[in-house]
């Protein structure tokens, strides 16, 4: 009497099967959905700055007012959250993540040098901070928190990360010229590299002038609150 | 490492819990024609008799009600025998029986306190009736309830029918939330019924037919679930079970989630445990589909949802952790900012929104079962809000005990 319908079984592991493929189809849509906005912010940016190259080679004939500077580094900060998110979804196997990672990486290292030239011609108050990081590291998570704190609260700040192991000839002679060894976080600000982990009160006395910057915003702020 | 391993578990259990859903939904629709919410019923050709044995421990509050409710039972008095059977209780349910001393339907027995099965097999030696019952000493039958079911012996293969169980009067938030429990468990019944796979024959109200015991033997101890291991020995001797989704009967549902929890430890453990005794039946296709995939389903579902608690705790304490190293490295942080693009869209959620999906059609469907059309009510939300967030820690707790064959208690 305990009968078996077969077909019911076939047909429900159909749906289901269905299902899943469906499932996974979006989620991949999705993902690549991702992917092309990181390729579209990468490549606003690379005009940009190209556009800032064109312009610093013709910074002879013109004055340091006409380039413009501040808004190139935050987009370069939210690419770079965007695209760690996306390497930890897609996995850091993923070719199509580690084409566009390379590709970010060599535009921080144009970004930096431009953003050197334009203050040794125009003499801007930028700082540069230049930080690695590794595969085994404890502390790194803590590490760009502190900088992501640090390059929100002031835009003067640039802050260029870099995955040390990541294949990359510009990067590669970048951490040769600078001897920075495989000991992670590693920060190389002006000439000075510092390993291990600096909070903010640390960070704060290695750059004296971020003490600076933070009086003044707070002394904006006072004013601001006081004018209302 | 652990992360994979995490991770297949996470695509294997949804595979399992889409599969089982749409599989309940096909039979379902198959059958849904032949499916009649709660009707008139049929006034049976003849009316056989029926002994009902009602098994008591310590039940003063509630006996009188059960009692009242099956003397109130549309069915002829002469054909309906009432056997209470006192399991040696130590509070006033004794005293509360005298009062039916003088009673021609209802007889009352005592015996030492020995356990449920002990009763009921103590009760099935003093009845009489071609068919023979059991009703909870905590339930309370609907008038219609015995009609209903003898109805469904008209099939001469009929050996027995199990009732469709609500929660008596719900008022706090547990009980609203068995209550859709019970409903979702009446419809999964009925869906059992179809696929020929009802491994349960509940307390409250479930008739068979005498020679059942006759074929396979009295009520066992098993794991203090007797109405879990005989359907099972039924099962196991290819006697058929049915279900009668429109014969009502209502039980009174824990009201505090330490009773609850105690009560549904010991369904675990024995349905654990009866597994193990009844092994035989898993995967094995002579006997249909409830060896074949009921049972072994149900297994999966232990281990999917203990599964289920501890990813979400794993994720959370994860979550947790690193908003601690967040707010101890730079210090509160308010932002609301918000970009889709970090809105996770892994096939585990669209999966995920698809069980859910499937799950409130399965509920809406045992709504329209139970009481005839759908309406919404707190109740659901509290069933989807809490539900599969409790019911890991008894089956945890039941599957550690069985593990390390400890036995549960009843009370």
């Amino acid at each position: 009497m305990h009968e078996v319908d077969w077909k019911k079984y076939v047909f429900t592991f159909l749906i289901t099967a269905i299902i899943f493929f469906s499932a996974i189809t979006l989620s991949r849509y999705f993902s690549d959905k991702r992917v092309e906005e990181i390729r579209s912010i990468h490549d606003q940016i690379s005009v940009n700055i190209l556009s800032s190259e064109v312009q610093t080679a013709l910074l002879e004939q013109f004055s340091c007012k006409e380039i413009g500077t501040t808004a190139l580094s935050q987009e370069l900060g939210s690419l770079g959250e965007k695209l760690s998110y996306t390497e930890v979804s897609r996995g850091s196997d993923d070719p199509e993540v580690m084409a566009l990672k390379r590709n970010y990486s060599l535009l921080e290292i144009k970004d930096y040098l431009l953003m050197n030239r334009i203050r040794e011609k125009c003499g801007t108050k930028h700082v540069f901070i230049i930080y690695f990081y590794g595969a085994k590291c404890e502390d790194c998570g803590k590490q760009s928190l502190v900088l992501t704190k640090l390059r929100e609260d002031f835009p003067e700040l640039r802050v260029y990360s870099f995955d040390y192991n990541l294949d990359l000839g510009a990067l590669q002679t970048l951490i040769s010229i600078n001897k920075i060894e495989e000991n992670f976080p590693a920060l190389l600000i002006g000439d000075d590299v510092y390993y291990n982990y600096k909070n903010i009160d640390e960070m704060e006395t290695i750059i004296p002038q971020l003490k600076v910057w933070r009086l003044e915003n707070e002394r904006q702020e006072k004013a601001t609150t006081t004018a209302q | 490492m652990f992360g994979a391993i995490s991770e297949v578990l996470v695509y294997v259990s949804l595979f399992f819990s889409l599969f089982f859903e749409i599989f309940l939904l096909i039979t379902y629709f198959e059958k849904r024609s032949t499916l009649k919410v709660q009707s008139e019923y049929k006034e049976p050709a003849h009316f056989p008799t029926v002994s009902i044995m009602v098994p008591c421990y310590n039940e003063e509050e509630t006996i009188l009600k059960t009692l009242s409710s099956l003397l109130m039972l549309d069915y002829p008095k002469d054909k309906l025998e009432i056997l209470v059977i006192d399991d040696g209780s130590s509070d006033n349910t004794l005293k509360i029986l005298d009062q039916f001393n003088s009673s021609n339907q209802i007889k009352v027995y005592s015996k030492p306190n020995g356990g449920k099965y002990t009763a009921l097999n103590f009760g099935l030696q003093k009845t009489s009736g071609e068919f023979v019952g059991c009703l909870d000493a905590d339930s309370f039958v609907e008038k219609s309830a015995l009609k209903r079911i003898m109805n469904h012996f008209n099939d001469a293969e009929t050996m027995a029918v199990t009732p469709a169980v609500r929660v008596h009067d719900p008022k706090n938030v547990l009980e609203l939330m068995q209550k859709v429990e019970y409903a979702w468990g009446i419809f999964y019944r009925k869906m059992l019924d179809y696929l020929g796979a009802i491994f349960v024959t509940p307390g409250p109200f479930s008739i068979y037919r005498r020679e059942v015991f006759s074929l396979i033997g009295d009520y066992r101890h098993a794991h203090n679930t007797e109405d879990l291991e005989i359907a099972l020995r039924m099962q196991a001797n290819h006697l058929k079970i049915v279900n009668a989704h429109d014969a009502i009967v209502y039980t009174v549902a824990p009201k505090t989630l330490k009773t609850l929890y105690k009560q549904r430890r010991r369904w675990t453990y024995g349905f654990l445990n009866n597994s193990l005794d009844y092994k035989f039946l898993f995967l094995n296709k002579k006997y249909g589909n409830i060896g074949l995939y009921i049972l072994p389903m149900a297994i999966i579902s232990i281990f999917s949802s203990i599964f289920f608690l501890f990813s979400l705790f794993w994720s959370n304490a994860v979550r947790a952790q690193e908003s601690i190293t967040k707010l101890m490295t730079i210090g509160p942080e308010f932002s609301l900012s918000f970009d889709w693009f970090f809105v996770s869209s892994s096939a585990a959620i669209f999966l995920t929104v698809v069980g859910i999906a499937l799950i409130i059609c399965i509920l809406v469907l045992s709504r329209r079962l139970t009481d005839g059309h759908f309406y919404f009510s707190m109740d659901i939300i509290y069933f989807l809000a809490f539900y599969s967030f409790i019911v890991p820690f008894w089956l945890l707790s039941a599957l550690f005990n069985t593990i390390f064959s400890r036995s549960v208690a009843w009370k």
